[in-house]
This record gives C-alpha cells, structure tokens and sequence, in this order.
C-alpha cells in the first residue's frame, strides 16, 4: 500500500534558514523550508505574485521574501502579506525519527 | 564638549567669581549645596516658574556640569558619551546668570550667620538655602574595602576607574545584584571582562522583581557570559597592596582585579546632621520640601518625606515641582511617589512597580508565560486595582499599568484582556499603538528618565517640534535612554499626522537603530555575529528580515575580514547562487573577461557551454563581456567546471561587488592614446575582483579625454592624459544619470591603482548597504573624500593596506568552489517524487 507520508529525506539536508527543492513528476515543484526555531514547512515553490522560486528566497521569522519582487509569504499559510493578494498551496510536513515527510496526497494535488 | 575640559581648563573653583557681584543685588541669594539630578531639576523648575526672583549660586562636589546619572550606565556600557548625557551645559548657567562652582564641596552650615563654607575656603552667605546632596553608596563593613580597586557606582570618576580596569582586561566582582550592580556588571562585561556578580539573597533585584522574573534574568545574564552566584555572602576582600579577589564566607575565592560594591545608598545626610536639622533616614522635609530651618529647604535622594525616601528619578520629579511652586508663593503638597523601575542592559526588558510580594488580604495575580518568547508577565490586583506590576520579556505596556496603578483606576471591566495589554484591552485584540497613546491620560509619564508627561510632550509638538529630534531637543522625552521613543514617535504622528519629519531613517522594521549606528556599534562594540548584534541592539524580530540580513552580514563581514564566518541564508538569491536570476527562475552566466579582453580559448570555451546546456541566448552585455543565459540552478556547477577549465573564473555580474572593468584600446593601438589603458584597467579588475561591498562597483580607464570607455560615468574612473591619469569617483549611467567628480590627478599608475584601493575601502566601511557611490559621495561630499584620499596619506596608506588585506580572504573564485562540490545542495534537490498512478497500482 501506498503510505499516507512521503520520505523524503533527513532534516539536518535543508539548512536552517534555507530551503529545499522536491519536484514533482508531471507537476509542481514543492519548496521545503527550515526556520530559525527548527520549525519545517512545506509550499508550492512558486510565488502567486508571477511564479518566482520561493525556495530561493530569504526566510525570516516564519516567512519568505520571494526572490523577483520581495512579496512576503507567510509559510504557514502560503498567504501573501501586507499590501499584497494571492496565495500559494501549501503542504503538511513533519518530522519523525530526523526524517522529513511531507503528506502525499496534498503533494498530489498539488501537482494536480 | 569634552568633560575633560571641565576637568582640567574652566573648572577652576571660583568660576563665576559669585562674591564679587555685591550686595547691591536686591534679590533674595538662594544657594544650592549639589550640582545633581535634584538640585539642577529644582532650578529648572524655578527659572520655569519665575526666572528673576532669586539670585542663585550652585556648589558641586563633582567636577562637572549637571548630566544625567542615571545613564552612567550606558557610558560604562559603550552607548553614549559623557557628552551625550550632559542635561544642562555651561551655557545654560551663563544664560541663566547662575554661579556655579564645582568641584568643591560644602564643608559646613552657619544657620545663625546663614551662610555656607567650601573645602577650598570660600564662605558665601544664603538667605534660601537648598540642600540636594543625593546619596553616599553603601560600603560594606569587610576587611579590604578600602583597597585600591574598590569603588562604588555613583559618579563619573567611578565610570572612569572601570573603564581604565576594563582596559587592562581581566576579571571584576560586583557585590550586589540589585539594579545599580547588573548595570555595572553588564557594561564592564561588554567591556571585556570576565564579571561575576556576588548576591546576597537568593533571587536578582529581589526588590524588584519576583522570583520567577528573577530567574528568568539571571539565565539571560548567564547566557551572555556573566557568572552570577546568589546567595552569596562576602567574608573579606583580598590583596596585597591591591585588589585581588574577593572570598566568600563558604570559603569560595573568586580573583579580581576590580571590586564594584553596589549594595546600596543611603540618603547624604551628614551636612545637615552637623548643621542640626531635624534628620531621620533623610533630612526631614515637609510638603513643600522645607526642612526643620524654614530658611532652609532639601530635595531629592537625601530627604525623607512622611517617613519615606527614595533611590529613583521618578520621586525627584515631583519634589521639584512642589518646591518651586513653594519657594514663589503657591501651594502644591508633594504627596509621596509610587515608583517603577526599568532595566537598562540592553536585550533585556525588565520593568516593575508597586507592590509584587502579593501577600496584601485579597490580592490575586494574574499571569502570562510564553516560554519561546521569553515572557513573563504578572500583574497583582487588590479590589479590582492593580497594586503591582512585573513584567519581563515584553516591557510595551509598562507605562499603561503604571499609570492605572498610580491612579488607583477600577480595571474590573478590563481584567479578562488586561495582561495581553493596552491595545488588546481596549477591544478587538487588534494592537492599534497610536490609539494606545491617545487613551493616556495627559499626565501618564512618557519619558521615565527625565519625567515628562504626555501632555508635555504634545505641547512641546504643538510648539513646533515636528520630529523626534526637535521633540528630543525641546522636552528632553526620549533623549536619554531612549526606551520610550515609540510613544514619542506615536505621539507626533497622532499630533500632526502626516506632517512629521522623520529623522535619519532606521535600518528597517526589526530596530530604531539606523544603518550607521549599527556600523559603528559592530566597531566599536566588537559585535562578531548577527545573532549577538540582534540581541544587543533589541532586534524586534527573531532573526531579522530579508532588508537587515543582507545588510548585517556585509558589515560584519567588511568589519571582521577573514574572522567573520559569511552567512549564505542572509544573502539575496544571486550571490548566493553566483548567477543572475531570471524571471522564469532560470539562471544566466557571466564569466569574467579581464578588463573587456578575451581569446579564441575563452570564446570556444563559452560557445561550448552555450550549446552543451542548450543556453536559448548568449548576449554581449553593457560591461564588455558575454552573458550566457537561461541555465538551470542545477546545471550551475557543471557550466561554472567548464568555464573554469578554460580559465575563466566568476564575473560577479550577480554581486554586490566589483562588476566590470570598461577600457578602451588605449595608447598600444589608438592613433590618440596617451597610456596603456587596457594594461592599467586589467591592473585594476586583477587587484579588486571578489571584493564584497555595500553595493556594485563598476570601473573604467580611457586612454585619452574622449573617454570612450565611459570613465566618468563609473564609480571609479580613470582618464589617461599625457602627464598622467585622472581619477574621477562617484558617477553613475544608471537610474539617475551622474557625472564623476574629479578626486585628482597622480602621474603614475602604480598611485592610481594604490588610490583606487583606498576609494574602495573608504567606500566600503562608511556607505550605507545599497548605497551606490554616487549617493554616498553626494551624501558626505566630495571635499570629505578628497581630505580622506588625497590629504592624508597616512590615512590613504591605511585604507589601501586595509583593502589589500580583505582582498586575501576574498579572491578565490566562488565558480571554483562549487564546481568542486562546495554547498552541492544548493544546486541539488533534496527528493524527486514521481507518483503512480492508479492503473499502474492496479
Ligand atoms: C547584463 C546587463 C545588460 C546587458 O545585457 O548589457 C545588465 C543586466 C542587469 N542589470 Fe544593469 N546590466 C548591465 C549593465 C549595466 C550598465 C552599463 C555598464 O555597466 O556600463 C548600467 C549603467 C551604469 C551604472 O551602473 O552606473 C546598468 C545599470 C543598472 C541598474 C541601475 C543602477 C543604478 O545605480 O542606478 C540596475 C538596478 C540596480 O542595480 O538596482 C541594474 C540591474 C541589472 C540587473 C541585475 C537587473 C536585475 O536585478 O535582475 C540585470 C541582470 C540581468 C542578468 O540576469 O544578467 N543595472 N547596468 C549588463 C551587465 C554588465 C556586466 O557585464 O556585468
Ligand atoms: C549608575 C546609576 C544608574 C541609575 N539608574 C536609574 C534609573 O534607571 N532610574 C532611576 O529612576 N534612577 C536611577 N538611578 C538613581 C538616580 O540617579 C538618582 O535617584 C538621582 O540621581 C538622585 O538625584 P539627587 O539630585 O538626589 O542626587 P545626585 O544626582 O547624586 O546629586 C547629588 C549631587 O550633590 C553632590 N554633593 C554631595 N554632597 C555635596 C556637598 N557637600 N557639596 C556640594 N555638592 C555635593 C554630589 O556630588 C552629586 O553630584 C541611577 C543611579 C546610578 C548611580
Ligand atoms: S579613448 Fe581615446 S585613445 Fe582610446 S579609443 Fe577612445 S579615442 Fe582612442
Ligand atoms: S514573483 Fe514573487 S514577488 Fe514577484
């Protein structure tokens, strides 16, 4: 049978502060992010704004400025912050025994 | 002004002659015996009042002009300068036609003759005599408290003593873990010095604080270095001839080369008491601050009214005002003080008030721990009134609580939001901070540390004080510590609305301190981490945000070459990945073309890679090299291994850092060339490339005065010409078109590398992050760089040896080192994920 988690590798891979990739076959790229508290999330690595890599952005506090035009996304919600409007998927991501496991049916749709 | 001059130059005792303006002056001789906090601030109030009625003479015992003591603590702390705190300046005593004479106590009291007489002999008669001597620290009675090394914490000479022990280095002992002695024990321990705090009572400030925000201090404390032992008791201080240590009376010896006891005060009371005035544990006054000799009158830490004295500013505030409205015929009892107490180690928000032992009949507390913000806040309430306050972590509401205490206000319709605070209490949970400041009252205390009320403060704006500065220079709120600059900043923007001018801009959202205060305390401070500069400096978030990062780590970097340890999760997408991002999240490929030149290897080593990776375009750009682009983030090492393979390193088209150096041709081919600048801007690209600064750096050398490389529309501009080279700095072809300004003209090319060095280094360790030289030339003036560069020599020679040795730790190629697999995650995902779908389960 198929788990519900996704295995997708050890936490201490995504720097703290910083982020990393998982694409998806045949759909959309996950950015996997690690905050200063060691808390984890999980987004849909484009921005709403225009798509921008938001694993590439600079993390703060529990957001990411998105690397093209500096929106804020708070990575709890995938919500746009301040003045700006839009959202970003977002994934559940947790970790067991020092393993990243992101829920594979959100990843799906996701994708979808 | 420097207080060495008070010290040294006009500090003579006699200053001001006061005996020789005569009897003929009708007025009433008012004399004051201390040139402190009280004395000064009673003064003012009086001048406020009625400026003419009283002559008046002042004797200090300090060789000072009246400065504000509480902030002793951060000058010991590196803070402030003792200029910074001075409250009233010499200029003020002149203005105001006061004598004043330092540095020369008095010795004695003639009541019968009414007059006064100083250590140095000067005897004056008074018809009003004011006596404001403060307090004499407490020195605990143990063998060795008289040794040299010894001191207490009260004055200026006191600060100097530590600052010159700090000096040394070394370890110091503070006895007593009550405000005054973290004060000192964090300001010696920023200064370098191994500090241990030696307390008596099992938890930090017991007076002030509970045991639970006792505790929670103490960590603090501890996690930044200090060791704080509690329950400690002293037995003696040793040393022979001087300080050595202190041993405890469980036999524990702690060395030190310093001793700071801050145990305690006690009211200056001995003047009097010899004088024969009524003396309890204070010089006893009554509501109008007058003493047993209705001639005379005391205000201030020395006195005791209606059974009690204090040790805070706070009290101060309304003595004097109750005592000027005496001394010009009004009626104005003092009625006693509640008091609160802050904190000032900066990083750590302490504030307390009232009565916290909550063992009153029918008090409760209420309280609020959030362990990952560090806060602790507790509020005691007896009969729907808050009684006492401790709040730890999270100080904001300090001033609201305080003045509900002091009014003795029924806050039973608040009670179920009052420990979340005023902006939550007063509805919707929304935090609204300039609806907060406009619920105060006009008499709430906005500036705990020079005693102004709000409805000061507004006045003062309503004045004309449109700024903080101005409202600082006006009324004094928020121009000492500064913990109050928030209300102050909410007050303007509720009195004028849009028509506030700001001050010099912050750094961004997370802190009050703008990008040169920041620069300076990395310096000065010795701040090496942003974790550190965050917590010393009060950052308002956890770990900054994407404007402060960047902007840190390039100064801790510029500040510490070599020491500092980059921080790739501060740095913007492009110098972290060593190319330029795309819209599409692609990434194009500059590689560096010494000085425009290039070879059929570099070109054939460029054609390959555009076709290996199926780069859709190749571009030459506005910088006389070629851009590959549209390449994938994990192709990047590969292309970069190629590149390096045909000797061609990184071009930082991506960084802020040396962009491109633009030559032309020059004198080996121009029919007009004067010099070789192809050779020199090669010279150049050689001696800067790899170098971080505040923001991108671009460089051109032409070889004659038709300038077709662009020269005076660089950064750095070199125009060759037949006696020499031209060096013009600060221009820009970008947003807003600017010509260069011409530094000057050397003769050699060896002088113009060597002045382009110390340009550079000049520019990176005083502009601003983003800052491009244009701005910042504008900015400081290009008279200010030419004195820097050209005039001094030394100083230029110190700039370039600056650079050069940066420069060692900057120049290795970050192509190479990720080629080489340094950081491959960054260039790797971290899982693939191909789904199944359900036919294939099936
Ligand atoms: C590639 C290039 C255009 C070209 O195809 O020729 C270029 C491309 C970009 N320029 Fe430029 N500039 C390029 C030469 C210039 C020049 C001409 C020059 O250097 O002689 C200028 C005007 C001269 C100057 O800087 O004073 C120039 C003035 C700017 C500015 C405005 C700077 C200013 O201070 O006003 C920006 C915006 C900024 O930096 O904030 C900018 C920003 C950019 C950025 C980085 C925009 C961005 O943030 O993505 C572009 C990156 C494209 C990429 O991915 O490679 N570019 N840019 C040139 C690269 C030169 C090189 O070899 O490194
Ligand atoms: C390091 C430090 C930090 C403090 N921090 C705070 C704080 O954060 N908040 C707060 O509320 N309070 C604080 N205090 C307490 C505050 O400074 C005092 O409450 C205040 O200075 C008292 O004012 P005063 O005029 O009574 O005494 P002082 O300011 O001490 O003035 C008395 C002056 O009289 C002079 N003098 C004494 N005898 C004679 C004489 N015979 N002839 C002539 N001159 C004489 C003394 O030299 C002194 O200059 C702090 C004190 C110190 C030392
Ligand atoms: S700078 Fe002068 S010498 Fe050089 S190419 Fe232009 S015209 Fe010729
Ligand atoms: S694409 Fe993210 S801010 Fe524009």
């Amino acid at each position: 049978m198929i788990g519900e988690w996704l295995d997708i590798g050890w936490l201490n891979e995504i720097p703290v502060r910083g982020s990393r990739t998982v694409p998806v076959q045949g759909g959309e790229e996950i950015a996997v992010f690690r905050t200063s508290d060691d808390k984890l999330f999980a987004l849909a690595n484009r921005c709403p704004h225009k798509g921008g890599p938001l694993s590439q952005g600079i993390i703060h506090g529990h957001s990411v400025a998105c690397p093209l035009h500096n929106w804020t996304i708070a990575l709890a919600t995938g919500e746009a912050q301040g003045e700006d409007k839009g959202c970003t998927p977002t994934i559940p991501v947790k970790v067991d025994g020092g393993r990243v496991l992101i829920c594979r049916a959100s990843a799906l749709k996701a994708a979808a | 002004m420097d207080f060495q001059d008070y010290r040294n130059g006009e500090a003579s005792p006699a200053a001001g002659a006061p005996s020789s303006r005569t009897s003929s002056d009708p007025r009433e001789h008012l004399v004051v015996v201390g040139n402190g906090m009280a004395g000064c601030r009673a003064i003012e109030e009086l001048l406020a009042r009625d400026a003419g009625r009283y002559r008046i003479t002042i004797f200090g015992a300090e060789p000072h002009v009246n400065y504000n003591r509480i902030m002793l603590s951060p000058v010991l702390a590196g803070e402030k300068t003792f200029d910074e705190i001075v409250i009233n300046d010499r200029q003020w005593y002149a203005d105001n036609d006061i004598d004043l004479i330092v540095d020369d106590p008095v010795v004695a009291i003639d009541r019968d003759g009414k007059t006064v007489t100083s250590r140095a002999g000067l005897t004056l008669p008074y018809d009003r005599l004011l006596i404001a001597t403060g307090s004499d620290p407490f020195v605990i009675p143990v063998p060795g408290k008289d040794l040299p090394g010894v001191i207490s914490f009260r004055d200026m000479k006191d600060v100097d003593t530590m600052l010159a022990a700090a000096a040394d280095g070394g370890s110091a002992v503070v006895i007593g873990g009550g405000l005054l002695g973290l004060e000192a024990a964090h300001g010696l321990s920023l200064r370098g010095m191994k500090v241990t705090v030696i307390h008596l009572m099992s938890t930090l400030m017991e007076r002030q604080l509970d045991e639970a925000a006792g505790w929670l201090l103490k960590t603090a404390l501890e996690s930044r270095g200090q060791t704080i032992l509690t329950g400690a008791d002293t037995a003696e201080i040793y040393g022979d001839g001087t300080v050595e240590g202190v041993r405890l009376k469980d036999g524990r010896d702690i060395p030190a080369s310093l001793v700071v006891m801050a145990v305690g005060i006690r009211p200056a009371t001995g003047l009097a008491r010899d004088a024969g005035l009524d003396v309890g544990r204070g010089i006893k006054v009554d509501d109008h601050m007058v003493t047993s000799d209705p001639h005379v009158l005391a205000v201030g830490e020395c006195v005791e009214h209606d059974g009690n004295v204090y040790g805070l500013v706070a009290p101060l505030w309304d003595m004097c005002r109750s005592l000027a409205d005496g001394l010009t015929g009004r009626t104005n009892p003092y009625r006693g003080s509640v008091t609160s107490t802050k904190l000032k180690v900066s990083g750590i928000d302490v504030f307390s008030a009232g009565d916290f032992s909550g063992s009153g009949t029918g008090c409760e507390d209420i309280v609020l721990r959030d362990a990952s913000r560090g806060i602790y806040k507790r509020l005691i309430l007896q009969d729907d009134r808050i009684v006492g306050a401790v709040l730890y972590g999270d100080t904001a509401d300090g001033n609201w609580y305080f003045d509900l205490l002091r009014k003795g206000e029924n806050v039973a319709d608040l009670r179920d939001g009052l420990i979340f605070g005023q902006a939550f209490a007063a509805g919707g949970g929304q935090a609204d901070p300039k609806a907060a400041v406009a619920a105060l009252s006009d008499d709430a205390e906005i500036c705990g540390c020079n005693g102004v009320s709000k409805g000061q403060v507004v006045s003062c704006i309503a004045k004309g004080a449109h700024s903080l500065d101005a409202v600082r220079a006006g009324c004094k709120a928020s121009a000492s510590c500064g913990s109050c600059t928030g209300l102050v900043e909410n007050l303007l923007a509720l009195t004028l609305g849009d028509d506030v001018q700001t001050g010099p801009k912050t750094m961004c959202k997370c802190t009050s301190f703008t990008h040169d205060d920041v620069r300076k305390a990395i310096v000065e401070r010795g701040f090496k981490e942003m974790p550190q500069i965050m917590q010393e400096m009060s950052w308002s978030t956890p770990d900054g945000c994407s404007s402060c990062r960047p902007a840190l780590n390039y100064y801790l970097l510029c500040a510490w070459p070599g020491e500092y340890q980059d921080d790739q999760q501060s740095r913007f997408v492009n110098e972290r990945l060593h190319a330029n991002i795309q819209k599409d999240g692609t990434y194009s490929v500059v590689p560096r073309m010494w000085g425009g030149l290039t070879n059929p290897r570099e070109l054939r080593a460029i054609a390959d890679v555009v076709e290996k990776y199926n780069a859709p375009m190749v571009k030459v750009t506005g910088g006389q090299r070629l851009d590959i682009f549209g390449i994938k983030k994990e192709d990047l090492p590969a292309v970069w291994a190629d590149l390096n393979a045909a000797g061609m390193v990184s071009g930082h088209a991506y960084g802020k850092a040396l962009r491109t150096v633009k030559t032309c041709v020059g004198s080996e081919w121009c029919r007009f060339g004067t010099q070789d600048s192809t050779g020199l801007g090669v010279k150049l690209e050689r001696m800067s490339w790899g170098s971080w600064m505040p923001h991108k750096f671009k460089i051109a050398v032409s070889g004659c005065p038709r300038n077709c490389a662009e020269a005076t529309i660089k950064d750095f501009g070199v125009v060759c010409v037949d006696s020499g080279y031209e060096l013009h700095i600060g221009g820009n072809g970008g947003i807003h078109l600017r010509g260069t300004d011409l530094l000057c003209k050397v003769a050699s090319e060896q002088e113009a590398l060597d002045y382009c060095a110390a340009f550079i280094q000049l520019y990176r360790e005083e502009a601003r992050y983003l800052e491009r030289t244009a701005p910042w030339v504008e900015r400081v003036g290009v008279d200010y760089v030419k004195r820097r560069i050209v005039e001094d020599e030394v100083g230029r020679e110190a700039l370039r040896s600056r650079f050069l040795f940066s420069q060692s730790f900057s120049q290795d190629d970050p192509w190479a080192q990720r080629a080489g697999g340094a950081e491959r995650e960054q260039h790797a995902h971290m899982a693939q994920f191909r789904p199944i779908s359900v036919e294939e389960m099936a």
